[in-house]
């Protein structure tokens, strides 16, 4: 089997400062990976230059594209990543307000790939946003509404049903449940995992909530001062962590 | 289908000053399709450490540890999982679920994860949690908010809601009454007369009688306890 | 005469603004960015299309100015008065007298000529911006021809308020390639964004300018379900007839009493000239 997503050698500096160095995997259909690590110790560095929202510095970045096949995502075209951000690769940010358009409607911000693509049914794109808003259980009368009016934990759910619509193949996720409550956290993981199994999804999660790892991911990579410092399965690295920082890491939460 | 060979495990604590803490030490097994087997010992001697070790979340120093032909010891994240979602199934003493998640869900998860359809996965997930006394107004519930002796219950029906040629059952009839250990016993035989392989700490003899085909103590393979 | 260059402008800057014209004429719909330059008008009041005006013009000209269609606002008469002292071109209100017409929020009802140029005032010329504020990111956009955006706009319209109620500045694409801000023009005078003249786009405080060569293709946006309506008020003009016409609604009285006139002054003249007469001609404002 082909993997999905092949990150070789990925590294990233500011100036004198390390923002992640030498990070390699591999990402099979269907997988979650997840990333640990605490603030500051290169998991979004590493998430954005995957995402092609930051150009590394050194490594590779090889999608299994749907036309030809696997390809260097860094050394694409822009327009071609872009494209590619719009329709197989989707970014869920932490602050729901970073992707979403907090002007424009919950049929607008889902229905916005679907046009960025091509789809010219008003119609047809609202009837696919409401469809997309009882996946994610926001009630189709709130379609018309802007998330400005939507509580934390449904506008994450909506940004999330605006990433998803184009059945994207391979999700980013920046800490999707951060600042929320518990209770919605829990609603928000259920959904995720849901959709990760209907849909075949792939997903690099970036998280600092070891629980969060746990129930999502099925591998676990942990990051310290840019470092991959440990990867294998995920509740191998998290009941019997071998290096020193995890084993501080996993001993540092109250109950995992 | 389950083989160890001369596998050892120790855990470092590179935070108490590097302390190395040797588990199990030249640990070998083997256990053939439609065979049961007991880990015995003292508390703490490794029969649950065994058991991670053969499921592969706990990482064997040496050896080789085959299930199925796959070495856990050296396999590859993909493998494994495809392993445990297909051959080797796991019992804990612990459910571990995400909350808000029904109950008949819980337990048809393992069926779904493989593909199956979803009206027969739920189907059979029902005649689990019903062979299992779980009454049926509770399986829209999440069983988080469950009783010890349920949530074990359910933990059972959804380790046995996939055929896996392959189990692992951590005391799998504590804190069940008569009935419900009686139902417990049952689903082991009939596992094992499917031609399961199957590895289990049982503390309850009666049960260890009933179904093992053979004991290993597990103090054997740790100096430590042994001595 | 001798106090000023010809055409306020010196030789310079309108060479500069003459190379962004030819640019936007070349690459019909893109913005081209240009140093726009103080005027003797506040921004807001046409200094964009002014300054296209005075490197447009040349001593032969014929100069009309309409603002909202007419020729006799405030901002018409100024800039009309402001190009007969620093250029000393002829000008006239008769649309097909003119060679060169600066507007503001309106296309002549008259069709255009192939030898006359028309010149817009813009306010905003990006039709991105509703929906995204980083001109960073429009122009990335713009040239990786991502317009999505533009028919979230557009959804967002329908979804509100049952149609697309876009009424004015309706964005169009234009050859095929850039989506364009028209100016705040009525939906009604797109169709006509497809001329034989040459049309030319400023911004002044923007600073940028675009162009729409003759006879080129510009779609206005829509849905399949929603296609683009050219509307009006479903009215006859009340002074000449006129039925084809863009009208204005004029509050007559405090009981409810209004009439509807054409818009383009100099259209609804010319038709009242040529004995044409609405409901109310002889009575009212005229």
């Amino acid at each position: 089997m082909t993997p999905l997503l092949q990150v070789k050698g990925i590294g990233k500096r500011y100036g004198a400062q390390i923002g992640c160095a030498d990070v390699s995997f591999d990402l099979y259909p269907g997988e979650v990976m997840g990333i640990v690590g605490e603030s500051g110790s290169g998991k979004s560095t590493l998430l954005n230059c995957l995402a092609g929202h930051l150009a590394p510095d050194a490594g590779q970045v090889i999608f299994d594209t749907r036309a030809d096949g696997p390809e260097d995502t860094v050394n694409m075209s822009e327009p071609e990543r872009r494209m590619l951000r719009r329709t197989d690769w989707a970014f869920v940010h932490q602050n729901a307000r970073d992707g979403l358009r907090m002007s424009v409607s919950a049929g607008g911000n889902i229905g916005e790939r679907l046009m960025a693509v091509g789809d010219r049914h008003y119609g047809a794109i609202r009837d696919r946003a409401i469809d997309w808003l009882g996946r994610v259980e926001i009630s189709e009368t709130r379609v018309d509404d802007r998330p400005t009016t939507f509580s934390g934990g449904m506008q994450q759910r909506l940004q999330i049903a605006r990433n998803l619509v184009t059945s994207p193949r391979l999700v980013f996720m920046d800490e999707p449940t951060g600042g929320l409550d518990v209770s919605v956290q829990a609603r928000l993981l259920d959904l995720l995992r849901g959709l990760v199994r209907e849909l075949g999804l792939s997903a690099i999660i970036v998280t600092h909530d070891l629980a969060v790892a746990r129930l999502l991911a099925h591998r676990l990579m942990v990051m310290k001062e840019g470092h991959m410092i440990e990867a294998g399965l995920t509740d191998q690295v998290l009941d019997d962590p071998q290096h020193a920082y995890t084993q501080l890491l996993v001993s540092s939460v109250l109950q995992v | 289908m389950i083989e160890l060979i001369e596998v050892s495990k120790r855990f470092t604590l590179h935070n108490k000053g590097g302390a190395v803490i040797p588990v199990m030490e030249g640990a070998s097994l083997k256990v053939v399709p439609g065979e049961c087997v007991a880990l015995t010992g003292a508390s703490g001697a490794g029969k649950s450490t065994m058991m991670r070790v053969i499921y592969g979340n706990f990482l064997a120093a040496s050896g080789q540890v085959l299930v199925d032909g796959l070495d856990v010891a050296k396999a590859e994240p993909q493998e494994i999982l495809a392993l445990r979602r297909e051959t080797l199934g796991y019992v804990s003493q612990f459910l571990r679920v995400v909350p808000r998640v029904p109950t008949l869900e819980v337990v048809a998860e393992p069926l779904l994860a493989l593909g199956c359809d979803r009206q027969e996965a739920l189907g059979k997930a029902a005649g689990l949690l019903s062979r299992l006394n779980i009454p049926e107004r509770l399986w829209l519930l999440s069983p988080t908010t469950f009783s010890g002796g349920e949530q074990q219950r359910v933990n059972i029906a959804r380790g046995f809601a996939h055929d896996y040629p392959v189990m692992l059952l951590d005391e799998p009839t504590a804190a069940l009454d008569t009935q419900n250990r009686e139902t417990v016993l049952t689903l082991i035989e009939e596992a094992k007369a499917r031609g399961a392989a199957i590895v289990g700490i049982f503390h309850d003899i009666e049960a260890r009688e009933r179904v093992c085909d053979r004991e290993i103590n597990v103090s054997d393979f740790n100096q430590e306890v042994a001595e | 005469m001798n106090e000023y260059n010809f055409a306020y402008l010196d030789e310079q800057t309108k060479r500069m603004i003459r190379r962004a014209i030819l640019k936007g004429l070349a690459v019909p719909g893109y913005q081209v960015p240009f140093a726009s330059r103080e005027m003797p008008m506040p921004y807001g009041w046409g200094t964009g299309g002014v300054q296209i005006s005075a490197a447009t013009l040349t001593p032969e000209d014929t100069f009309k100015v309409i603002d909202q269609g007419a020729d006799d606002t405030t901002n018409a008469v100024s800039i009309r008065k402001f190009f007969e002292i620093t250029a000393g071109v002829e000008t006239t209100e008769e649309t097909k007298k003119a060679t060169v017409i600066q507007t503001r929020h309106r296309i002549p009802e008259a069709k255009l000529r192939e030898d006359q140029i028309i010149v817009y005032q813009v306010p905003i010329p990006e039709p991105l911006r509703f929906l995204e504020p980083r001109e960073t990111e429009t122009r990335k956009m713009h040239s990786l021809e991502e317009y999505g955006l533009m028919h979230v706009k557009l959804y967002e319209d329908i979804s509100q308020h049952g149609a697309i109620s876009t009424a004015y500045a309706y964005p169009v694409k234009v050859s095929g390639r850039y989506v364009m801000d028209p100016s705040p023009i009525p939906k009604f005078d797109n169709p006509k964004l497809e001329m034989d003249a040459i049309q030319l786009f400023g911004a002044g405080r923007e600073q940028r300018i675009y162009a729409v060569p003759p006879h080129t293709e510009v779609v206005s946006l829509d849905f399949e379900d929603y296609p683009f309506e050219a509307t009006k008020a479903d009215h006859p003009c009340d002074l000449c007839g006129a039925e084809d016409s863009y009208l204005d609604e004029v509050i007559l009285d405090d009981t409810g009493n209004r009439m509807f006139v054409c818009s383009d002054t100099d259209y609804c003249r010319s038709r009242r000239a040529a004995g044409h007469v609405g409901r109310l001609a002889g009575e009212g404002a005229a």
